[in-house]
């Protein structure tokens, strides 16, 4: 609890209602609709009937969307995808940036500046998508998992982040290792890691949600249903409203299985699924945020 | 196109020309040593910076000469080296195509009524939050506003589709009461309003973080020597608060100008069903549908081509601009 300072003048009942009012309104844009989507997909055929769309009060509830999309095939398998494109692609980026941005930390050291602006200068230039797209498939990337995850497994910007703060690192303390023998190596794994870990939680945060929501490299490298990744399933029959295959689920709404559950609710289950990982991640990296971007952004 | 687009400001790059213009070194003297010597010295940390130089050389700078292909007939048995070259007329068929134009404008427009509509309202935001007196409310409200800022744009278009769309509660809303239904979601005329509300939902919240640093970074015994001199909440927020802001206000511009070439791809992939091609068609979308999707990969690649090298352009100018005006920008002079 911050205090008022002595000088500062007593709030007017006015501004204080309109702030409060304000923020209220800004919360509600957010948190409404993620409520009414977890509402519906958790209801009754009836109860979407009586809402006609998404559900906002509560009328009767049932798991029967999520027991019928964990008997779909394809949405177990897209989830496996997603989840396996997501902790493999996470421990690559992370490595790499990591390693990168201490190689680059320690001021002087031979050639880091041109390296650098050999990185920097990827932020300002891109050849675009498709010289991008042409050697992904000479490599043989078309069909193949791996092109999910290296064209875009190394973000500049977030080795620019880890850098600021690997350089922050107070000198004595990588001094005293020196002097005790440790090489490089070992500094960064037993002095220089255990002192970020708040920018490795967010950056790690970044690189997990970049892989989960990743959805443009699957529509170009991904000719086939049974490789998409959660994203592209969502697109597919929920954006676009294709009917489902083996899931009985058909955009007229007729149901071929043995219990009626509204589309509507079978497709808010899959959009759940998608916001539950991120949900369940969050609160413990967002106390981070501030600290973590403060540091990259404003150090200068 | 990489998947890691969502870093909200890039100012980092001061932090890094600062870090390099440090004038005593104080890990690693510089003197005594020959450039092998030196090369010997820092192997390990040289050896850690190869595996991101290596995927970056690879997908990024082996892409930047393959735009090459723009100036080719590119013809996918051959290949790079087997495809004949054509020279400029790859660029000439663009720049007589009214479909490039038309994307073009629509990108410029798109660009234009972000910058308007969405660019006050994380300022206001932040504004708003930093006078929230409760530590613990703020970093509730915070998390909540940082949150869409996670979501993929196939969620936020699901969301916005749910909800405004003609079976979403307002549309049955108004059916039920007999009013006239909204079709925001498939009106190409209203789509520039939609794709800004939609970035405003979710960027906007995140948006507002480079702020509140500024804001924590503002000298508060400021304010109270202008409380004391007798100036109000009003004038302190016009003379202290607002100029503290400026630097990065300035840099977000300079951001916003250099990247005024690319309007949410992903969002106008996922939705060009909806409103159609006209409306939606940006120049990225039209890379992708002309060069990818239609196998045309030479002409695809001289739009892409273009936009690269007129953002680059671009992104400099804006910052020549910030550096008339007294501020840094995005690097310093």
């Amino acid at each position: 609890m911050t205090v008022r300072s002595v000088w500062e003048e007593k709030p007017t009942a006015a501004g204080q209602t309109g702030k409060t009012f304000t923020i209220v309104i800004v919360l509600a844009i957010i948190l409404v609709p993620l409520y009414s989507i977890v509402l519906t997909s958790l209801s009754t055929q009836e109860s979407v009937n009586i809402a006609g769309g998404l559900v906002v009060v509560p009328n009767g509830i049932t798991w029967e969307a999520y027991r019928q999309i964990f008997g779909n095939q394809l949405i177990v398998h897209s989830l496996l995808v997603s989840f396996g494109i997501t902790i493999v692609g996470t421990a690559i980026s992370m490595v790499v940036s990591v390693l990168c941005a201490y190689g680059l930390s320690r001021s002087g050291s031979f050639g880091h500046r041109t390296i650098l602006m050999l990185l920097i200068v990827t932020m300002f230039f891109s050849g675009g998508i498709i010289p991008s797209f042409l050697l992904v498939a000479a490599l043989g990337g078309y069909g193949n998992y791996w092109s999910l995850i290296l064209p875009g497994a190394v973000s500049v910007f977030n080795i620019l982040v880890l850098r600021a703060f690997f350089s922050g690192t107070a000198q004595e303390l990588i001094d005293a290792a020196k002097i005790d023998g440790a090489g490089d190596w070992r500094t960064l794994w037993a002095v220089v890691l255990p002192t970020s870990r708040a920018v490795l939680a967010v950056i790690t945060l970044f690189y997990a949600v970049g892989y989960w929501n990743s959805f443009f490299n699957a529509l170009l490298y991904m000719p086939d249903n049974g490789m998409w990744p959660l994203q592209m399933v969502i697109y597919t029959y929920t954006l676009q409203g294709n009917a489902m295959p083996g899931s009985g689920i058909t955009t007229t709404g007729q149901y071929l299985g043995h219990q009626q559950i509204a589309p509507l609710s079978l497709q808010m289950a899959v959009v759940t699924l998608t916001l539950i990982p991120i949900l369940l991640v969050y609160p413990f990296v967002q106390r981070h945020f501030t600290r973590g971007m403060l540091l990259g952004a404003i150090k200068g | 196109m990489t998947v890691h687009e969502s870093a909200p400001a890039k100012p980092a790059l001061i932090a890094v020309e600062e870090a390099g213009r440090e004038a005593l070194p104080a890990g690693r003297s510089r003197r005594g040593l020959s450039r092998w010597g030196k090369v010997k010295r820092d192997r390990s940390l040289l050896l850690m910076t190869l595996p991101a130089v290596l995927l970056l050389v690879v997908f990024s700078y082996v892409p930047m000469f393959g735009t090459v292909t723009a100036f080719q007939a590119y013809d996918i048995f051959n290949g790079f080296a087997g495809s004949p070259w054509v020279g400029f007329s790859q660029f000439q068929r663009l720049f007589t195509d009214p479909i490039f134009w038309h994307a073009l404008q629509n990108t410029l427009v798109l660009s234009g009524v972000q910058l308007v509509l969405y660019f006050p309202i994380p300022i206001a935001l932040a504004l708003l939050l930093n006078s929230i007196m409760s530590s613990k409310v703020r970093s509730l409200v915070q998390g909540i506003v940082y949150l869409p800022h996670f979501f993929s744009w196939v969620l936020v278009v699901t969301i916005f589709q749910s909800v405004l769309g003609g079976a979403g509660p307002l549309n049955s809303y108004l059916r039920e009461h007999g009013m006239a239904t909204w079709d925001i979601m498939t009106n190409p005329e209203t789509f520039k309003y939609l794709v800004t509300a939609q970035a405003i939902w979710k960027e906007a919240g995140w948006g507002i973080i480079v702020f509140l640093a500024a804001l924590a970074a503002i000298d508060q015994n400021l304010y109270e020597a202008a409380a004391a001199d007798g100036a109000g909440r009003w004038r302190r927020l016009w003379h202290i608060t607002l100029p503290g802001m400026r630097g990065v206000i300035v840099l977000l511009l300079v951001l916003r100008l250099g990247n005024a070439l690319t309007v949410g791809f992903e969002q106008m992939l996922v939705q060009r069903d909806a409103v159609g091609r006209d409306a939606s068609e940006v120049l990225d979308t039209f890379t992708y549908y002309y060069g990818v999707v239609g196998n045309n990969f030479s002409y695809g690649a001289a739009a892409g081509l273009f936009k690269g090298v007129l953002s680059l352009v671009l992104i400099l100018a804006a910052n020549k601009v910030a550096h008339m005006f007294g501020e840094d920008g995005l690097y310093r002079r």
